[in-house]
């Protein structure tokens, strides 16, 4: 069974056995506006904690993406070189970045669940 | 100690239309609406956006000395400027550099200048001081501006009323939309027609109402407004010009009238005379142009260029990505060797070098009405 945690810094994790799909949240492309470039990392590479891993680049602003835990990344979304929109259309589903293979479980224990999330959010505006 | 924050006559208007405001140059103005960036772009080159410029400076010099007085500043030719016309110009330095643009027009009750609101306290200071004669500033604090451009907006003047055919680019005069009494002149800053209607405070959100209601019509914010400039060539004072780029270098040259130059009429006078007119025509080592990133990757402003060896012959002042074009383009300054159209020269974006075309400034093509 696949859950869903979220950093602060609006990115989203879901785990499924020991890999995790990662991309930004509802609230991140909201802010960001239209996304026009997405700069993947590239696979095999070895990440820290917070380490940041992808740029977003909108029409207004570039957003850095960090990686919620440490890991290895396994597999990017090819997709989105070309269609770099469907971060802002589908975020939490087409619209994924990357996946990892994650080397310490607990940092992912240690993220926020979708309640405490939303709460976050909503303590924004 | 916070800066109070101030708003336009228009502000309640955003808001009601779903505006995001940011504070800018000063004021809280919007950046964009519900349809966000891209659309509002791409609404504008199809049929009309509106645009709040009521942040930036209105002010009217009057008197039988007002255009010499202006002449003392600006490179331009205001003496034989006719009334009914508008011409774009900029303040210069004893550097030659640039301190603000602006657009100077003239009113049968005088000349009128507005300025950019970051440097409008500055500029009108500069003007004051700077009077002779009979020449007298009033500084319009109670108008607002508003912005209509695309090729649909001589369509909506003409649904209310106003068929403008005879008007052509940077011609102006007064208006009466539905009994409200309105300086118009038919230019801006997206490369569209289109027209910037100057209107007291007090009817400003009627006005723009009455605007809004039309189908064609839909508010644009800062955002699109600096991708329409940046597609139509046109710099953004404190980015693209400043006080230490000189008009050449920046390609603002063709705006230094004949009048004005070495020979002509009333040559020099103006802050830096000497050493803008001895830059003409191109003597000079740096050179604003327009640049073709490759691949898909935004060059931001600030960002280093390079050339094929990876010497350092540049900097990107405006970047982005262009909507009408569905890619990046940025304009900078380059050493005059490697400003010829069609050099490859680099960026580099987080250490990369990312290679760049360059190209004229004017991204998609004017839409201005000529007469």
């Amino acid at each position: 069974m696949s859950e869903t945690r979220y950093t602060e810094d609006h990115e989203w994790a879901e785990l499924d056995g020991e890999v995790l799909t990662i991309g930004i949240t509802d609230y991140a492309q909201g802010q960001l506006g239209d996304i026009v470039y997405i700069e993947l990392p590239e696979v095999g590479r070895t990440l820290d904690q917070g380490e940041e891993t992808v740029v977003v680049e909108s029409v207004k602003a570039a957003g850095d993406v960090k990686s919620p835990v440490t890991g290895e990344v396994i597999e990017i979304n090819d997709v989105l070189n070309d269609e770099p929109e469907l971060v802002n259309q589908d975020p939490e589903n087409e619209g994924w970045i990357f996946k990892m293979k994650m080397m310490e479980p607990e940092q992912y224990a240690q993220m926020q669940d979708k309640d405490s999330y939303t709460k976050f959010v909503d303590s924004l505006s | 100690m916070t800066e109070s924050i101030q708003t336009t006559a228009l502000t309640a208007l955003h808001i009601e239309n779903g505006a995001k405001m940011v504070p800018f140059a000063g004021y809280s103005m919007p950046v964009q609406y519900p349809d966000g960036v891209l659309k509002e772009h791409l609404h504008t080159r199809a049929k009309a956006g509106l645009f709040d410029v009521s942040h930036m400076g209105q002010a009217l010099i009057t008197g039988q000395d007002a255009g010499a007085a202006l002449e003392q500043l600006i490179p331009i030719d205001i003496q034989d400027l006719a009334t009914g016309e508008q011409r774009y110009g900029f303040f210069t330095n004893s550097a030659g550099g640039i301190e603000d643009d602006l657009m100077v027009s003239r009113w049968p009750e005088g000349i009128m200048v507005v300025v950019n609101a970051a440097c409008k306290v500055n500029d009108f200071a500069y003007l004051a001081a700077n009077m002779r004669g009979d020449a007298k500033l009033n500084i319009l604090e109670d108008l607002a501006l508003i912005a209509i451009q695309g090729p649909s907006a001589k369509d909506v003047l003409a649904r209310l009323g106003h068929d403008i055919n005879d008007m052509g680019f940077m011609q102006c005069r007064e208006i009466d939309i539905k009994g409200i009494t309105c300086r118009m002149s038919r230019s801006g800053y997206t490369g569209e027609d289109g027209f910037e209607i100057s209107v007291s405070n007090d009817h400003a959100d009627a006005l723009a109402r009455i605007l809004q209601a039309d189908p064609d019509c839909a508010w644009i914010g800062l955002g699109a407004r600096d991708s329409l400039r940046l597609e139509g060539g046109m710099c953004l004072y404190g980015h693209d010009i400043d006080t230490t780029t000189t008009p050449i270098e920046a390609a603002i040259g063709w705006a230094i009238s004949p009048a004005r130059r070495n020979g002509g009429v009333r040559e020099g006078g103006f802050p830096g005379s000497d050493i803008i007119l001895a830059q003409m025509p191109a003597k000079i080592s740096r050179k604003r142009v327009g640049l073709k990133p490759t691949g898909r990757a935004p060059i931001r402003e600030g960002t280093e260029i390079y050339d094929q060896q990876e010497n350092r012959i540049g900097t990107v002042t405006s970047g982005g990505f262009s909507p009408s074009l569905s890619k990046p383009i940025a304009m900078g300054y380059i050493n005059k060797q490697n400003a010829k159209t069609g050099t490859i020269v680099f960026a580099k974006v987080r250490g990369k070098l990312l290679e760049m075309e360059v190209s004229s400034s004017v991204f998609v093509a004017n839409n201005f009405y000529r007469l």
